[in-house]
């Protein structure tokens, strides 16, 4: 059977639709689901097997990229998202996504639960503006259930400005599962645009100790086609962002 | 009610404060040592200790980054550092504060909802300016008196003033006036009307034998300026040769598409959006509009709420939107400050307000900007102008425009304001340096997240089969929306149901408003209990303000007051048209010789990659999301280093099947403009046409758009020059097949100085071109591919310099061998010669593949400025199939592509390192 997947459709998510097609081709069954009807049945939660918190700018952004985001899920899903992610079910914030995780303090660290204390946050790029480029990335920690065996360098676009991953302390390398990396793997070390945000240890994604949440600023949804790779004119069709999906669905199935 | 202030640092570098000084630097604040930045909010409610803390900790501030101090107003919040200045700056009261609504919004969820309301601002500290420098530079860096105010030191919040609606209407004596006294009130109320219009509204009243209200005066005004009902284009122009044109848009624009009669074309001119077909299942629809006045006042709002503005077009044909284009025009970067126009701002200034305000409402509305061009001139100081496009795609046979009697007139989006009051008039009429501080309330500030909000409640209400009739509320606000809707069965609204931001508006206030993000739809009143479910699903406000009725006669009213009792046929037909006098300038072709004056071959390539005109926007390209929606197959910038700039982007539309896809281009030539229109609006359809061809868009399948920008068409000169550009489009249209499937104008586009000296733009075309690419798979780039390709230059080259360059004959014919041979996969890399001739279109090959490539030409002809030639890269062993291809047609190898990278025109080599250089220099 195929995992029902549920994309958290927020005030301003905007890259819903992109992500529900990557789902679709990596076999799972994905659905577009907005807040507010998720308010007036919780418990839908439970029927999924998957959760994605899709990229865009919930709240335009304001008082900080995720945060207002965040709040709605301490507010009114606590319980529900808590037990999804104790379950061990396959969770993925992207881009938006992503703030919205660390700001409701489910990434990274240990702690299931929702909350407002904040060990880590996105911060402005360190350009100082918003961005959209192409980066290469490499998958770190094996502990991660998206990223474990991704041999390959995943290529895909970024689009943010509030994508530079700062931590109050530092952050332990099992839970960084992807780095900015060049295209032939070789570490970033920092430099611009390669890490294209001033991101702490060329951190893209953020997993949880339990490695089925995973948090990353790009866009890997936005790779799944042949024709959409930058390069494609040239015969460049590598880096297809589609395994990362596959591992998370393929997870969900096998729960 | 106590109002609490609170200040945010960041605890870390803020790369605002770099960016700020920066840009004080660049525009002569050199003693500027060190400005920072934090953020201010204010909050007046009745809130305990604790209340103020959690405000801080869970809501004001990132913890990681930030921390913040609070104090009771209106005690000094604290001093800063010694030898620095405090200036503090906050919006004006009634500039739509989205982030304010937010701190209200999400206090309540957290609880504390002893928070009544709230206002944000900036606090800077600057350090090595004076008082009085710092005050100049907040006039002319950090604020925008349009929409803020500043103080040096601790600023006192603004919330709207909460005024009870007085619901007062002024009658407006007009059935007595002499011409003189007509005129005169149609200055004082900013109508913009001429003596014929104020006449025919005199005649319409004298005939009811009463006197307008205001409502009705200023509804008047609105639907008869010339931004929303284009009276020069539909005037009665004679030409000084004798000739008489009954309108431009019937004799040149509409009738080429008539002519052209393609059966793809599913809607031209009469809708919102232009719409052509896709494929079996999807149709796809393309406006572009210009938000020039808006964006010359306040950059950043102007084009913000152009950009959310065009969108609505698109929503207004039930299309749900895939792609944006932005051409904009500036003045030169590195202009003297002293040499600007008084109450001008700064070039520099502008374009960055314009960028971030077009990629504000892009980037967060999730609608991916992929098309674009920047153009300087000294003409456009004064006058920037902003070009939005808008792409949308929808299910054939779904959008509906057809209300029917009974229906209810709903409003649905944002709610009513104060701002952009007499937008329309205020676009049709020549500025001054007061215009900023009169126009204020014209512009404002867009909210792109409660527009996604309509894009998703309209596109589910579409399939559903909602509505009868949309449209968006653009200039004009409700006055032009439910006018238009109702033009011909009449309809009845109640102002008072109009939902307000804050109290206090007169009726014709809430009439005109021009407030944002609000669509207006006919709904059979069984169907809006499921419409109000889908607007609360996506947080969307929905009012149901009316009826139409079939009555014919447009009432408004205000509770029990009727304040508009019109014919709809007298507001929407009564227009007298306009009578207006056209010179054409004898334009000779002159023949010119550029050449002349090249010394140094290298030299004057990497001066050419340079100049601002041709040089790399990557800067600006890299803040828009041009990947959002995950459709776009060619990107604008492209090649090995993604850096070479692309001659069109295409995107295959998300959700369609099959492997179809759009390419968008555009055309626009203002040097051209200056020294012949006709030939000037050939070249731009020329242009946007063979981009368009460039990366695979099949030549028999493009529809185009037209935006005029001109000066004031009353000086019958100006107007020859606009008569001749329509002639050239006419033409040019005509002999591509190319139909315009909508268009729109933007006059009076002058300055007057306080020298008393008009400053007005050169005439400028906008031509954006949409065409079909069968295979998105077989798209082209310009990047030079492999080394030991064959480089050919396909297209009748003249070798005759003219003022503007004529389009050859064989143009059309080449474009489609060009299309054969990319569908036959013969074709590796294609760009287009344009500014800077084929020097500059190798060298951006060269820059996009980081190859080289050895190229013989004749030496005086490598910067010719021409149309209809590109060059393209074939491999070797497709020579003989690719030659037969183009055998009756214009075409020469020119070189090689070679390993080595350096760029070798004749005997002169140039690394493609140094191109590069040149090419980024604006990084």
């Amino acid at each position: 059977m195929k995992p029902k997947a549920l994309v958290l459709q927020a005030h301003g998510s905007n890259r819903d639709f992109d992500v529900i097609d990557a789902l679709t081709l990596t076999g799972a069954d994905a659905t577009g689901v907005p807040l507010n009807e998720l308010r007036n049945h919780k418990s839908l939660l439970a029927d999924f097997q998957l959760l994605v918190v899709p990229g865009g700018f919930s709240y335009a952004d304001a008082l900080g990229a995720g945060k207002l985001l965040a709040l709605d899920l301490a507010s009114y899903f606590s319980d529900e998202v808590s037990a999804f992610v104790d379950a061990g079910k396959p969770v993925v914030g992207i881009c938006n996504g992503f703030q919205v995780l660390v700001k409701a303090g489910l990434l990274p660290g240990k702690q299931n639960q929702v909350s407002v204390k904040n060990e880590a946050t996105l911060t402005f790029n360190a350009e100082g503006h918003f961005e959209c480029r192409w980066v290469n990335l490499k998958s770190a920690s094996q502990n991660c259930i998206w990223t474990k065996d991704l041999d390959e360098i995943i290529t895909c676009p970024i689009a943010h400005g509030e994508g530079n991953f700062k931590a109050s302390q530092n952050i332990s390398s099992e839970y960084i599962a992807l780095t900015y990396v060049n295209a032939n793997g070789s570490s970033a070390n920092g430099v611009y645009p390669i890490n294209p945000n001033g991101s702490t240890m060329d951190i893209a994604g953020i997993t949880n100790a339990k490695g089925n949440v995973l948090g990353l600023m790009p866009h890997p949804e936005n790779h799944i086609y042949t024709w959409q790779h930058p390069r494609h004119t040239r015969g460049e069709t590598n880096g297809s962002g589609l395994k990362l999906f596959a591992n998370g669905v393929n997870y969900a199935k096998e729960m | 009610m106590p109002i609490y202030k609170f200040l945010v640092h960041t605890k870390i570098t803020d790369p605002r404060n770099a960016s700020y000084l920066k840009n004080a630097h660049a525009i002569g604040f050199l003693q500027l040592k060190k400005i920072t930045i934090a953020d201010l909010y204010f909050i007046e409610g009745q809130l305990s200790q604790e209340d103020l803390q959690q405000l801080t900790l869970k809501l004001l501030t990132d913890p990681v980054t930030q921390t913040a101090s609070w104090i009771e107003l209106p005690a000094p919040l604290s001093s800063g550092k010694p030898d620095s200045i405090i200036l503090e700056i906050s919006l004006r009261p009634g500039v739509t504060d989205p982030v304010a609504e937010q701190i209200v919004r999400a206090s309540h969820e957290l609880k504390i909802d002893g928070v009544h309301r709230a206002a944000t601002g900036s606090r800077f500290q600057v350090e090595g300016l004076n008082v009085e420098q710092t005050q100049q530079l907040a006039k002319s860096l950090l604020a925008n008196n349009v929409i803020q105010h500043w103080t040096i030191g601790e600023i006192t919040p603004s919330f709207p003033q909460e005024v009870e609606s007085s619901g007062e209407v002024e009658i407006i004596s007009i059935t007595k006036l002499s011409d003189d006294e007509l005129l005169a009130l149609s200055k004082e109320r900013r109508a913009a009307l001429d003596l014929a219009e104020m006449k025919a509204i005199q005649n319409y009243f004298i005939a009811e034998k009463r006197e307008p209200t205001d409502v009705e005066f200023e509804t008047i005004a609105q639907t008869w300026s010339e931004h929303c009902v284009h009276k020069t284009f539909k005037a009665k122009i004679t030409k000084d040769d004798g000739q008489v044109i009954d309108s431009l848009i019937k004799t040149y624009l509409k009738a080429a598409t008539d002519k052209i009669n393609a059966p793809w074309v599913i809607s031209a001119f009469v809708d919102n959006a232009g719409i052509i077909d896709f494929d079996d299942e999807f149709e796809i629809s393309f406006k572009a509009e210009t938000h020039n006045h808006p964006s010359a006042v306040e950059p950043f709002g102007g084009a913000n709420t152009g950009v959310g503005g065009v969108i609505r077009d698109v929503l207004g044909v039930s299309a749900k939107p895939i792609a944006n284009t932005d051409i904009l025009c500036f003045g030169p970067q590195d202009l003297d400050p002293k040499s600007l126009p008084e109450g001008v701002l700064h070039p520099r200034r502008i374009q960055s307000g314009v960028v971030a305000g077009v990629q504000d409402y892009g980037n967060k509305i999730g609608i991916p900007t992929v098309n674009g061009a920047i153009l300087y001139d000294e003409g456009y100081t004064a006058n920037p102008l902003v070009f939005c496009g808008c792409v949308g795609i929808a299910p054939k046979g779904l959008h509906k425009k057809n209300p029917q009697v009974g229906d209810r007139v709903v409003v649905l989006g944002g709610r009513t304001g104060r701002d952009g009051l007499r937008g329309a008039t205020f676009s049709s009429m020549t500025m001054d340096a007061q215009t900023g501080e009169v126009s204020g309330a014209s512009v404002q500030i867009g909210d792109p997240i409660t527009e996604k909000g309509l894009i998703d409640v309209i596109v589910r209400a579409r399939d559903l089969d909602l509505y009868n009739d949309i449209t968006d509320c653009g200039a004009g606000g409700l006055s032009s929306a439910v006018g238009e809707m109702a033009s011909s069965i009449g309809c009845e609204v109640d102002l008072t149901r109009v939902k307000l931001k804050y109290a206090g508006l007169a009726p014709w206030e809430i009439w005109l408003s021009e407030a944002q993000e609000r669509m207006v739809v006919a709904v059979a009143p069984q169907k809006i209990s499921e419409l109000q479910t889908l607007c609360d699903t996506f947080n969307t406000e929905l009012t149901d303000i009316g009826a139409f009725t079939g009555d014919g006669k447009l009432i408004v009213r205000y509770g029990e007051n009727i304040v508009v009792n019109m014919n709809n046929e007298f507001l929407h037909e009564g227009i007298p048209q306009r009578v207006l006098k056209a010179v054409i300038s004898n334009q000779s072709s002159k023949i010119v010789n550029r050449n002349s004056q090249i010394v140094n071959i290298k030299d004057h390539l990497l001066s050419l990659l340079s100049s601002p005109n041709i040089a790399s926007k990557a800067p600006v390209i890299r803040i828009y999301d041009h990947e959002v929606q995950g459709g776009t197959a060619i990107k604008p910038l492209t090649g090995v280093k993604d850096d070479a700039p692309s001659d069109a982007s295409v995107i295959k539309p998300i959700g369609t099947r099959g492997v179809k896809g759009i390419a968008l281009s555009n055309g626009i030539n203002p040097e051209f403009g200056k020294r012949d229109a006709y030939k000037m609006a050939w070249s731009v359809m020329d242009e946007a046409i063979r981009n368009a061809v460039a990366v695979g868009a099949d030549p028999s399948k493009i529809a185009v758009l037209d935006n005029f920008c001109w000066g004031d068409p009353l000086r019958p000169e100006t107007l020859g020059s606009l008569v001749e550009a329509c002639r050239g489009c006419h033409d040019a249209a005509l002999f591509y097949n190319t139909p315009f499937i909508s268009g729109k104008d933007s006059l009076n586009n002058e300055y007057l100085g306080a020298d008393g000296l008009r400053h007005a733009i050169p005439p400028t075309l906008l031509i954006s071109a949409i065409g079909i690419v069968h295979d998105v798979n077989q798209a082209i780039t310009i990047d030079l591919k492999e080394a030991g390709n064959l480089i050919y230059l396909i297209g009748d080259f003249s070798t005759e310099q003219k003022n503007v360059p004529d389009v050859p004959n064989s143009a059309l014919q080449v474009y489609k061998a060009l299309h054969q041979t990319i569908k036959n996969n013969l074709i590796r890399s294609a760009h287009d010669l344009s500014e800077g001739g084929l020097a500059v279109s190798i060298a951006e090959m060269c820059i996009g593949g980081r190859l080289g490539a050895e190229i013989n030409f004749e030496e005086s002809n490598l910067f010719n400025e021409v149309n209809g030639c590109l060059l393209v890269e074939v491999t070797p062993s497709n020579k003989t199939i690719f030659e037969k291809q183009f055998a009756n047609l214009p075409f020469q190898k020119i070189g090689e592509v070679t390993t080595k990278p350096i760029l070798k025109l004749n005997e002169t080599e140039i690394p493609v390192e140094e191109l590069v250089q040149a090419f980024n220099t604006l990084h």
